[in-house]
């Protein structure tokens, strides 16, 4: 019983982190080219632009609800099993989210990266 | 990258530090959640630059950092397993920043400058043209 918790409270966190990524990454994209808009409007223009820009904020939350699950998480495993599996499937999670809500071009390539970072990932927390 | 592989750096010295001197807790508590702040910023500046499928993965690169600071800096044991996760991250990594179809993918920065070269082409070809 004490697994089913920890593994929805994993599933929990990877959920969450990658909303959190999509919305983040969406925001970024509405905001733009950060360098180049600071030059144009100023640094604290840009702060304001990402901190109002709703995305933004949806995204921050998200991420805040995949901290919390993973304290609930580590409540119920090991660290060892549950910091390896969050994070790898996060990048695994990332690339299918970021296919399909950001239409981003998840080629070959960027899948055997995401899958290789995820192993690595995944020997080196645990 | 830096201020991520920093970020977990200023963690390890903290749960170091919190069983052994309680005073100086808090200024590690402070560089530390800076340095996060740092790492959250510079995310979101790449974030806007490039895609989340090539930001994601080369953010990683903190682990692997984290491991040579553990090995180097604190002496810390690392076991060959953990090696080859630090090989299979790096290798990864190098799989989607190095390599020619970078240019192929459409991240935005890269888009930005392909469409530039075509609106320089265009240009040389009209006025290449009026020559004529």
């Amino acid at each position: 019983m004490k697994n089913v918790y920890t593994w929805s409270a994993i599933f929990a966190i990877v959920f969450a982190s990658v909303v959190g990524d999509v919305l983040l990454a969406r925001a970024m994209k509405q905001v733009g080219d950060v360098g180049a808009l600071r030059r144009r409007v100023g640094l604290v223009a840009v702060i304001v632009r990402t901190l109002g820009n709703p995305y933004f904020l949806f995204g921050v939350t998200a991420m805040a609800v995949a901290f919390f699950s993973l304290l609930f998480a580590l409540s119920w495993g090991d660290v060892s099993l549950v910091a390896p599996a969050a994070a790898s499937l996060t990048f695994i999670g990332n690339a299918v989210a970021a296919k399909i809500f950001l239409h981003e071009k998840v080629d070959r390539r960027r899948w055997i990266a995401a899958s290789l970072v995820a192993a690595g990932v995944a020997l080196l927390a645990g | 990258m830096l201020s991520h592989g920093m970020k977990q750096t200023g963690n390890i010295s903290l749960h170091h530090l919190q069983g052994v001197i309680f005073a100086v807790l808090n200024p590690w508590v402070a560089i530390g959640i800076l340095l996060l702040l740092a790492f959250f910023a510079t995310y979101m500046m790449a974030l806007s630059w490039a895609d989340l499928t090539y930001v994601l993965p080369a953010t990683s690169l903190g682990y692997v950092l984290l491991a040579l600071v553990a090995r180097f800096l604190l002496h810390e044991h690392v076991s060959p397993l953990r090696w080859l996760g630090i090989a299979l991250i790096t290798g990864g990594v190098g799989f989607i920043a190095g390599g020619p179809e970078l240019t192929t993918h459409p991240a935005p920065h890269a888009d930005a400058e392909s469409k530039q070269t075509a609106d320089e082409s265009r240009a040389t070809a009209i006025a290449s043209r009026g020559e004529r």
